[in-house]
């Protein structure tokens, strides 16, 4: 039913793939989010859109390898199908009449951050995109930003490999000075979007991230995703996955992410041995 | 010659329903109690006085006509006790578990009055059972309408949805049931243990729905996927049921609650009984395995919770309630069954903080509460004693006490009037402020039972039939 129409590897551990969902494809707005079942045995997971078509029927993701979730649908190829799709789930990104927008994205975050930036410049905003990654090889979707026609395209890596040798943070906090900027929005690691909001944060400009807190349903059911913002307690799944950057508790929402580290390296590990005959 | 005629009741007490051994149930997830065999079935039929007049099948909210049923048994005629069943409850395996008896029926059977009632419950697992044994096409099927050539949609697939979807194929209309998750049965599936409720008996209910025409989509969220008026306008549906229950977990609010091994019930148990956490890594979804555990409530979820993690490994489970044990809502059998099971209970406490350490849980702190006047539920409200804090070392804390309204659905359907508290505003038929939208189950009265959500499905499917008939003139 969810059949596999496209994959492309974007990097070593990195992979954009396409699902046929027309139900879904017709409702997504930017910053929405999917959960899928990889087989019966497999775990929810939340992955983002990272684009879509109404017209043909198909929606699309990119993951990052890194458990045994990720790395059974690493293994699908095109003409398998998913076990689950479901969505579009989460409020949408606000993308109307934001003026001077920096949008970050950082890792796979990049993928993300593509249709939010798209639907921003679509409703005429002055976007500025700032793509960070560890190394070259982690950068994803640049090309996709280039057509974009934005203000400007920045791009960092941890080791200068490509673009600046930075942090994202440090042509944020630039277009900060400059004041070139209206309103930012940060996607990626919970630390990089952490120190983006602390960046803009003096300037009193109002930041938008994009939150990834572990998942069950992705409906309002289980309460997986609480997190802190302003002191209260909201649900990343239907509350977010947008939360204002400058009241989010990043320490506990970092903390609540490792709640299953030590089963998940199991899980991979074993999920590894087994398949180690597999590329 | 009926059964009622000469039937001469026997004395015999109460049979006592089979259950396997505390110590060794308790380190698996097997099914608990083990169902009546064919002679404890008549033995317990036999106890039946066949009553002129019954008063137990006013008890029961969908009222199954107990008597003739109980009377099939007693003749040996499981397939016609069976139909009985059926003609008023599509899911009789599953209610004969899971439905609190001893407040419906049983409360109602004559012989309650002077001693034990007849095992009304353990008699319909039986003849479910008995059904759910025989091969798809000698199982009981109850007769499809002719095709009136309308179509309704069913949010959900849980109680209310199932019984609903049953009633109104038995009336010949097409039905479509759209469940948000990968697997039907809505709380029979993700919220009811499986050693309580066997998920293989909520499927094989289901498949027989499907044998009758119901149409399932999962991966269905509606308000999301489709919007209730989408289900009208373009998906050709000419009205809809609502029934998505009431899954949104309740938080006390109190500090520590969103550290590291604090879970709502509803995401313990959906990661254990829909996500079969119990086979990690085999299954590959995780579920913190708590050493000690700290259950936060007084109701069958909170028992269902608190026996869970004594499966899960748990040394100790400690079950905080703030009222007494007199209070509490679970259904008895159920309390006993934890008891029995080691879960110890810490009655008249009322969690005050969560403690923890780099993150995670450490211990509940709790005052002793003791109980002052009646409220306005008639349960006497617990009153705090001054001073008397205490700490609960627990790695594991599971909040369970109860759940709202979930939004998705009516936030994507502005005309739909709500409650204050965001459930749907229906009638006792089902009937709400949308023309054409029906509602019933836990998202119109709240939290409630199985067998309520049930007969709100049923009432309102006949709704639904007179108003697309009405519709139609």
């Amino acid at each position: 039913m969810f059949e596999i129409v496209h994959k492309r590897r974007l990097s070593d551990a990195v992979f954009e793939m396409g699902v046929t969902a027309p139900a879904v494809a017709r409702k997504v707005r930017a910053g929405q989010f999917l959960m899928l079942r990889v087989d019966e045995a497999g775990e929810r997971i939340p992955l983002t859109f990272s684009d879509w078509s109404a017209e043909e029927g198909w929606v699309r993701f990119v993951f990052m390898r890194v458990g045994k979730t990720t790395h059974k649908l690493s293994h699908l190829e095109v003409g398998d199908a998913l076990a689950d799709l479901v969505g579009p789930l989460g409020v949408p990104t606000h993308t109307e009449s934001l003026g001077r927008v920096a949008v970050v994205g950082g890792g796979v975050g990049a993928a993300v951050a593509y249709p939010v930036a798209r639907a921003m410049a679509e409703s005429g905003a002055d976007v500025t995109v700032i793509l960070g990654a560890r190394t070259k090889d982690l950068l994803v979707l640049e090309d996709e930003f280039r057509a974009l026609g934005l203000r400007e395209l920045i791009v960092t890596t941890d080791d200068g490999s490509a673009g600046r040798k930075d942090l994202v943070t440090a042509p944020l906090k630039e277009l900060c000075d400059a004041a070139a900027i209206d309103h930012a929005f940060a996607v990626g690691p919970a630390i990089m979007m952490k120190f983006c909001a602390e960046t803009t944060r003096p300037y009193s400009i109002p930041t938008t991230v994009s939150l990834n807190p572990i998942m069950v349903d992705g409906t309002g059911m289980c309460g997986a995703c609480r997190v802190s913002v302003g002191g209260e307690t909201r649900f990343g799944c239907v509350d977010g996955p947008d939360f204002d950057g400058h009241a989010v508790d990043f320490e506990e929402l970092m903390s609540r992410q490792r709640v299953y580290t030590d089963d998940e390296r199991l899980a991979d590990a074993e999920y590894t041995r087994e398949c180690s005959c597999r590329p | 010659m009926p059964p009622v005629e000469r039937h001469k009741p026997s004395r015999a007490p109460r049979t006592p329903m089979p259950e396997r051994e505390a110590a060794e149930r308790a380190r698996d997830f097997d099914e608990v109690a083990l169902g009546y065999d064919e002679e404890q079935a008549r033995a317990e039929a036999e106890r039946c006085l066949q009553c002129k007049n019954p008063t137990c099948i006013a008890g029961c909210p969908v009222n199954i006509d107990i008597k003739s049923f109980i009377g099939h048994i007693i003749d040996g005629d499981y397939a016609d006790g069976v139909a009985v069943l059926k003609e008023r409850n599509a899911l009789p395996a599953v209610c004969g578990r899971v439905c609190p008896q001893e407040e419906q029926c049983e409360v109602a059977c004559v012989l309650a009055r002077k001693g034990e009632p007849v095992a009304i419950g353990r008699l319909e697992r039986f003849l479910g059972d008995h059904d759910l044994a025989c091969e798809i096409e000698h199982r009981c099927r109850p007769t499809v309408g002719a095709d009136t050539g309308r179509s309704v949609a069913v949010v959900g697939s849980g109680p209310a949805g199932l019984a609903c979807a049953g009633e109104l194929r038995r009336l010949g209309h097409a039905v479509t049931v759209y469940e948000s998750l990968h697997a039907l049965g809505g709380v029979l599936t993700y919220g009811i243990p499986e050693f309580r409720l066997p998920k293989a008996i909520v499927r094989s209910e289901i498949e027989m729905l499907a044998e009758m025409g119901v149409r399932f989509e999962t991966d269905a969220v509606i308000g999301a996927t489709y919007t209730v008026d989408e289900l009208m306008d373009d998906l050709g549906h000419d009205a809809v049921f609502v029934a998505n229950g009431a899954g949104l977990p309740v938080f006390m609010g109190i500090p520590g609650e969103n550290l590291n091994g604090v879970y709502s019930a509803n995401e313990f148990l959906t990661r254990v009984n829909l996500m079969r956490a119990y086979e990690f890594p085999s299954a590959d979804t995780p579920v913190w395995r708590g050493r000690k555990v700290a259950v936060v409530g007084g109701g069958n979820v909170a028992m269902d919770s608190a026996r869970t993690a004594l499966r899960l490994g748990a040394q100790e489970v400690f079950l905080v309630y703030r009222r007494s044990e007199d209070e509490m809502p679970a259904r008895r059998e159920e309390v006993h069954h934890a008891r029995d099971e080691g879960v110890q209970f810490k009655m008249l406490c009322s969690p005050q903080e969560i403690l923890g350490r780099d993150g995670w849980v450490t211990g509940l702190v709790a005052t002793r509460m003791e109980l002052g006047e009646p409220d306005e539920s008639g349960r006497r409200s617990p009153v705090c004693v001054m001073g008397s804090e205490f700490t609960i070392d627990c790695d594991t804390v599971i909040m369970a006490i109860g759940t709202r309204a979930n939004p998705l659905l009516s936030a994507s359907t502005p005309d739909l009037e709500l409650s204050r508290r965001g459930y749907i505003v229906a009638d006792e038929n089902g009937t709400t402020s949308k023309p054409g939208v029906f509602a019933g189950g836990d998202i119109v009265t709240g939290s409630a039972t199985v067998i309520l959500a049930m007969g709100a499905g049923k009432k309102a499917a006949r709704a639904i039939d007179r108003w697309l008939d009405e519709r139609a003139r």
